[in-house]
């Protein structure tokens, strides 16, 4: 069994609160984020519900003293989490000791790519935004924000899965002793891009989503920035850190069934889960919660239901619940949001409930946790799958 | 004690005639432009044509990179496959892109959302050869390729896996190309591929290409070169650059007089090719030195083309002459050091050894 990965920072920005403390309360108090939406012009505007972020871009810029229209989105976001998580932490001076950013998106600054799309050869009025749909130029303007310099950068991008592997990434950076320190996490903002592209799909609900009911139809979309801080036990020693929870295990394979569906009986998921655990030095009856996926979405909420039965033995997965009824899926960063949720849940003792859940699913016999409940969380396991067949899983636990 | 990892096998589809792992930059493609593209390789001998007249070309061009990294390492499946793009299919986001704005939201296909995800190319990859195994694709501008081998080599050094394909891809495309011209970063003047460096102007040649690679911890008879180190900075302040080179060779238990040749990522940018003649004319003066760009051109995987023909030079022991940069010749090349950078941002410095 190894040892897990010190957390001793977050920061998250969604639509259910602007820090920790409003995404916490708002998970208690059962209020969602998800209305229609207001920032974007869309035509789908009536038949589409969103976890939007109601601050404006030009009042967040003024907030972070950025000039007016500087920014895309999706970095703005990014920049308000990483702080708040260095904050939490304690951290000064983000060069004192070897650090890493990992950060995760998949839109970067498409919100701004598409506005000005034809616009570009017009006028040079909008031209800081070009370089901007570089996935890597959010990551860089967030470690610019945080004073980064020298050091290990990287983004990832493995769609709805990807801040769940920065968070992988960065745990297994300083278990090899490549970093002292990681900001793990991911940043990602609505566009016209995704919410066309999820639409050819047809899996966007024209209502609030329904994760792991009989009758839902979709997801909704949701935009979030968030981001962790882990650190090593040499920092925790030398810092005196408070340690808020652990990375305690991780896995992540390949459905390598279907570009954007899942398998029915969920092989990726099972075998992401089934490594976390291994990593972790767990048994599946260890599991206290699983924070799943839960999109909402037919496919991925069978495919994954019949993983939990296959890891967790039919009768015995632990209480589950989705989040997305509160933020709307946020794509690359949901494993981020979902991974400070569970740290949350093991923080006070308390498993979430999955909103708007009515009829049990036809094809087996899972319920969610529907209420807040108050029971004693020693380990929660977290979910995220995307695109391209991929699934990730964190385990996060109270202790080392 | 972790594992040495070994380069087992090399694929590319680059500016140059690279498919063919029997040749070794035998014909050179010049160009007298501000872009080029890659020589195609037959597709159809790789990719079903009903399957081919959809796919990107990023697909494309990764699908046969990636099958002759596979052939040559006598594979068929990988513990796990890494990506590094820094746009993906860009062709299909902004075909996409165009579609939303220029039909008002309406007549939409998914095809081409499905394909601008950034992970595509891996994705492909997996289900193509049916991996299970860990997947991963990382998307950070010039270091995108050099991000996948630090994360495989850390696997491999832990012996949490044994073969990994990690690759490089990137697809060139005319708005990206337009759009970065207006702002300097692609050349507005055709450049003379064989003069790149004394061409004076702003902005590179822009290209693309598609690397791969089999890394493994165990050495095979294919075996090319062993992966020593690799490091990357998303800064560095130009005048501490040799510092950082001398402390990464230094982690190493090396110094520079043990280079026995270093190649560099000009690409006749005026801006920013200072990061590398400074180099050139400072800490590596006395090294046999080499450069790439006028070959490959520039694109954010470009650093691909670097690691390819390093691997090529330690096992065939030549560099051809079109890659010197100096006249210090070498006749046994052992030790390699690639550093690049894009535009001030992005440094990275890998070091490969002969086995």
């Amino acid at each position: 069994m190894s040892k897990g990965v010190a957390i001793t920072g977050m920061g998250i920005i969604s639509a259910i609160g602007n820090n920790v403390q409003e995404n916490y309360n708002s998970l208690i108090s059962g209020k969602a984020g998800i209305s229609k939406i207001s920032h974007i012009e869309t035509i789908h505007a009536d038949e589409i519900m969103v976890g939007e972020i109601k601050t404006t871009n030009a009042e967040f810029e003024a907030q972070l003293g950025l000039s007016q229209n500087s920014f895309s989105r999706s970095p703005i976001l990014g920049i308000i989490a990483a702080k708040e998580a260095l904050v939490q932490a304690g951290i000064s001076d983000i060069n004192d000791y070897k650090t890493g950013l990992i950060s995760s998106t998949t839109v970067g600054g498409m919100d701004k790519s598409e506005q000005y799309f034809h616009e570009y050869f017009e006028s040079n009025e909008h031209w800081q935004h070009i370089n901007g749909l570089h996935a890597g130029d959010s990551t860089k303007k967030i470690a610019d924000a945080i004073g980064l310099k020298e050091s290990f950068m990287t983004t990832i991008s493995t769609a709805c899965s990807s801040a769940a592997n920065a968070i992988m990434l960065g745990a297994r950076m300083i278990k090899s002793g490549k970093l002292d320190r990681a900001i793990v996490g991911g940043t990602d903002a609505l566009s016209k891009f995704t919410i066309n592209g999820f639409k050819t799909l047809m899996i966007l609900s024209d209502t609030y989503n329904t994760p792991f009911d009989e009758n839902r139809k979709g997801l909704n979309l949701g935009e979030a920035g968030a981001f962790l801080v882990l650190e090593s036990d040499k920092i925790v020693g030398e810092k005196n850190r408070k340690v808020l929870a652990y990375v305690k295990g991780y896995g992540n394979s390949n459905d390598a069934f279907h570009q954007t569906a899942s398998s029915e009986n969920g092989d990726g998921a099972v075998l992401a889960m089934e490594k976390a655990l291994k990593v972790a030095g767990l048994e599946p009856e260890q599991i206290d919660y699983v924070n799943a996926h839960g999109t909402a979405t037919p496919n991925n909420d069978l495919s994954e239901g019949r993983a939990l039965q296959r890891v967790f033995d039919e009768g015995k997965v632990p209480e589950f619940s989705s989040t997305k009824a509160f933020t709307g899926h946020t794509l690359a960063v949901a494993g981020g949001v979902e991974a400070i949720y569970s740290v949350l849940a093991l923080q006070n003792n308390r498993v979430y409930p999955n909103l708007n859940f009515k009829t049990p699913m036809k094809e087996f016999d899972l319920l969610p946790q529907t209420e807040v409940k108050e029971k004693e969380l020693n380990y929660v396991l977290s979910n995220s799958f995307g695109f391209g067949g991929n699934c990730s899983t964190l385990i996060i636990s109270k202790e080392a | 004690m972790s594992k040495s990892v070994y380069i087992n096998s090399v694929g590319s589809v680059s500016v140059q005639k690279t498919f063919d792992n029997s040749e070794f930059l035998n014909e050179i493609t010049t160009y007298n432009d501000t872009v080029a593209s890659v020589v195609n390789p037959d597709y159809k001998a790789y990719i079903p044509p009903t399957q081919a007249r959809r796919m990107a070309k990023g697909i494309k061009m990764s699908t046969v990179s990636s099958q002759t990294a596979l052939q040559e390492a006598g594979l068929e499946n990988v513990d796990a496959i890494i990506v590094g793009t820094g746009l993906g299919c860009i062709g299909d986001s902004v075909k996409f892109v165009r579609d939303i704005i220029d039909n008002d939201e309406q007549f939409l296909t998914p095809t081409r959302f499905i394909q601008s995800s950034h992970n595509t190319v891996s994705g492909q990859i997996a289900l193509g050869i049916s991996c299970k195994g860990y997947n991963f694709t990382y998307v950070h501008a010039a270091v995108s390729f050099e991000s996948c081998l630090i994360d495989a080599k850390m696997q491999l050094e832990n012996d949490e896996a044994k073969n990994i394909l990690v690759g490089g891809v990137d697809e060139m495309v005319k708005y990206h190309v337009d759009t970065h011209r207006l702002i300097g970063h692609i050349k507005s003047e055709p450049a003379d591929s064989t003069r790149l460096l004394t061409v004076n102007t702003k902005g590179s040649v822009m290209g693309e290409g598609a690397h791969f690679f089999v890394l493994s911890n165990e050495k095979q008879e294919s075996t090319y070169a062993e992966l020593v180190a690799i490091e990357t900075y998303n800064s560095i302040a130009q005048e501490n650059i040799p510092n950082k080179i001398e402390a990464f060779l230094e982690e190493n238990h090396m110094t520079i007089e043990d280079l026995d040749l270093v190649i560099l990522g000009n690409n006749g940018d005026v801006d920013f090719d200072g990061y590398y003649e400074n180099l050139s004319t400072g800490l590596f003066k006395d090294r046999p030195q080499a450069y790439y760009k006028h070959l490959s051109t520039e694109f954010d995987t470009a650093s691909g083309f670097a690691f390819w023909l390093s691997a090529k030079i330690l096992k065939t022991q030549t560099i051809p002459e079109v890659v010197k940069l100096n006249e210090i010749e070498v006749s046994n090349p052992r030790t390699i050091l690639i550093y690049n950078q894009y535009r001030g941002e992005n440094h990275s410095l890998m070091l490969l050894r002969k086995c």
